[in-house]
């Protein structure tokens, strides 16, 4: 058993306050997620990828089709607190999402609504501030951190609960590059010492390369599916449907369509400088 | 300009009364308020000024805090006590015209201005020394037994610790959006009290907008957190009421029943209800 399946998704938010007919933000999405796995979705401003994001754990439950995570649909209301417990979801702007005004305290929510012991709910909170380096911050206030640490609070704030999965949407939008990269290096860290199921929703193709496998939407649709290098060799296709490619990408794009050879797709600066070390050595 | 605004007015140490359980502070809190209304002499509420001095003394706060919150509630002290100097009845020590002044009058004078400032220094211990969360919190658990009457006491408290944590939030947003207005030629400083109230309604607008977003996204991370109300809730944090929270207590009993006793064996000084 897979442990996400999405199944037929179909979802639109009502338009029936103006007579138009609704339009379907997700048509037909199915896929499955693996436990382990660093997903990442894309997909450019209306493609319904944040739509998605929140029909993981039930936020959002879909017009047909279903979802289900460890076998229980989130249309399930008794199993609801279990999906909500093995799937979290941290939100774009990480102002909105911390409930207290101490920082140990907001990482204690999540755990105090399971109804655990208080001395667990203790260790929990201490190990979750140490996996995301804000342990020294614990009696703070979060209005004081910067946007890198408070995204990051919220992150501990779901480990707090032990998810198998946390779903990220869009989590460095709103972060500069210090920001984004504490938190891009967090989330790296989470999916390969703790083994944490990683689906994060990003337009973001630099940090899109990361992962172990990479989903296209478009217009509500699944346009392609595949490891990061597979996704992006295919420029053209991406192109068409006005998607960025890496930069590295891009460049060696840019000289094979100019008479270069160049093998195998570069995903990042490193890969980039031996694709061409190599294309170079050869003329 | 708007980050100066300190919420609760909490001021951290490491004094005994920092340390003490929130909620054993606002029983003691509530006691402290009643005993010193109960006070109809100079005794007894001179016992209560005593106690009071003593608890500012080990708060381990500046005492210029304390006359801070002194100094805003002085007129109400003068104008209060100054209306009472000439309503006491017995012989008039002073006379002019319609206005006299009796030994009555000065006493009671005298009394209801020790009483509001002590009144005021007792509550401004509570919030230099307590933490919002704790007040929340010891506020939470105090009012516990009020939800078997259906009050619904973890969703105020839940109320209160939201409210207290998106303050310093929205007034950095306000600040951002008046500083945006401003920008496109807003004026918000000149004119008269009309046109300055209509000059806040660009930056209300946006912010009233901008808190409802907040608030529906807010609503929907916790709901990912698994938040589902109070039930089957517990808390990282247990209060546990401690020996130096005892030793309060009894100390406290102590004045208490002295000022009783004060107030039943020696006459009465003053009738008042304020």
């Amino acid at each position: 058993m897979n442990f996400i399946e999405v199944k037929n998704v179909v979802f639109g938010y009502d338009a029936a306050e103006n007579g138009e007919e609704t339009k379907k933000v997700l048509k037909d999405v199915s896929f499955s997620v693996k436990n382990g796995e660093f997903i990442a979705l894309l997909g450019h401003n209306g493609s319904g990828k944040s739509t998605l994001a929140k029909m993981f754990n039930g936020i959002l439950e879909p017009e047909s089709g279903s979802v289900s995570v460890n076998g229980c649909d989130t249309k399930w209301e008794d199993t609801i607190l279990d999906v909500r417990k093995s799937v979290g979801l941290v939100l774009q702007n990480p102002d909105n999402q911390l409930v207290a005004s101490i920082v140990e305290e907001d990482v204690a929510f999540g755990p105090e609504n399971l109804g655990i012991k208080p001395e667990e709910i203790r260790r929990r909170v201490d190990s979750a501030l140490k996996a995301v380096d804000m342990y020294e911050y614990r009696h703070h206030a979060p209005y004081k951190l910067s946007g890198g640490q408070k995204q990051r609070v919220a992150i501990a704030g779901i480990i707090a609960m032990e998810p198998e999965c946390i779903v990220l949407d869009e989590p460095t939008a709103m972060l500069d590059p210090q920001g984004r990269k504490e938190v891009m290096d967090t989330i790296i860290r989470l999916n390969r010492t703790k083994k944490i199921t990683i689906i994060l929703i990003t337009h973001y193709m630099d940090e899109a390369v990361l992962a172990d496998r990479v989903i296209l939407l478009d217009q509500g649709k699944i346009i392609k599916d595949g490891t990061p290098k597979t996704v992006f060799s295919d420029v053209e296709f991406l192109k068409t449907h006005s998607l960025d490619v890496p930069q590295a990408t891009e460049l060696a794009y840019r000289l094979s369509s100019s008479g270069m050879k160049i093998e195998n797709t570069p995903l990042n600066a490193d890969e980039c400088v031996e694709a061409l070390v190599k294309a170079l050595e050869k003329n | 300009m708007m980050k100066e605004i300190t919420l609760g007015q909490y001021i951290p140490g490491k004094s005994v009364l920092h340390k003490m359980d929130p909620r054993m502070k606002v029983i003691l809190l509530v006691l402290f308020i009643v005993f010193i209304f109960a006070s109809r002499n100079f005794v007894s509420l001179g016992i209560m000024a005593a106690a009071v001095f003593f608890v500012l003394c080990i708060s381990g706060v500046s005492p210029r805090l304390y006359f801070k919150s002194i100094e805003a509630i002085i007129m109400i002290v003068i104008i209060t006590s100054g209306l009472n100097l000439f309503y006491g009845t017995g012989e008039p020590l002073w006379e002019w015209r319609f206005l006299k002044i009796t030994q009555a009058g000065i006493n009671t004078a005298l009394f209801i201005a020790i009483r509001i400032t002590a009144l005021v220094l007792i509550s401004s211990v509570l919030t230099y020394t307590t933490s919002p969360t704790d007040l929340t919190d010891a506020l939470e658990r105090l009012m516990k037994p009020l939800s078997k009457l259906h009050v619904q006491v973890h969703e105020i408290a839940m109320m209160m610790t939201i409210a207290l944590r998106f303050i310093p939030t929205l007034l950095e947003e306000t600040d951002k959006i008046m500083s945006a207005q401003k920008a496109r030629g807003a004026d918000l400083e000149s004119g008269n009290f009309i046109a300055r109230i209509k000059s806040l309604v660009p930056i209300l607008i946006p912010l009233f907008v901008s808190a409802f977003r907040r608030a529906f996204e807010l609503a929907m991370a916790m709901e990912s957190r698994c938040y589902h109300g109070g039930e089957g809730r517990t808390r990282m944090k247990v209060l546990k009421l401690s020996k130096r929270d005892y030793i309060a207590l009894a100390v406290c009993s102590a004045v208490f029943t002295g000022v009783i006793v004060c107030s039943i064996v020696l006459p009465v000084t003053v009738r008042t209800g304020m």
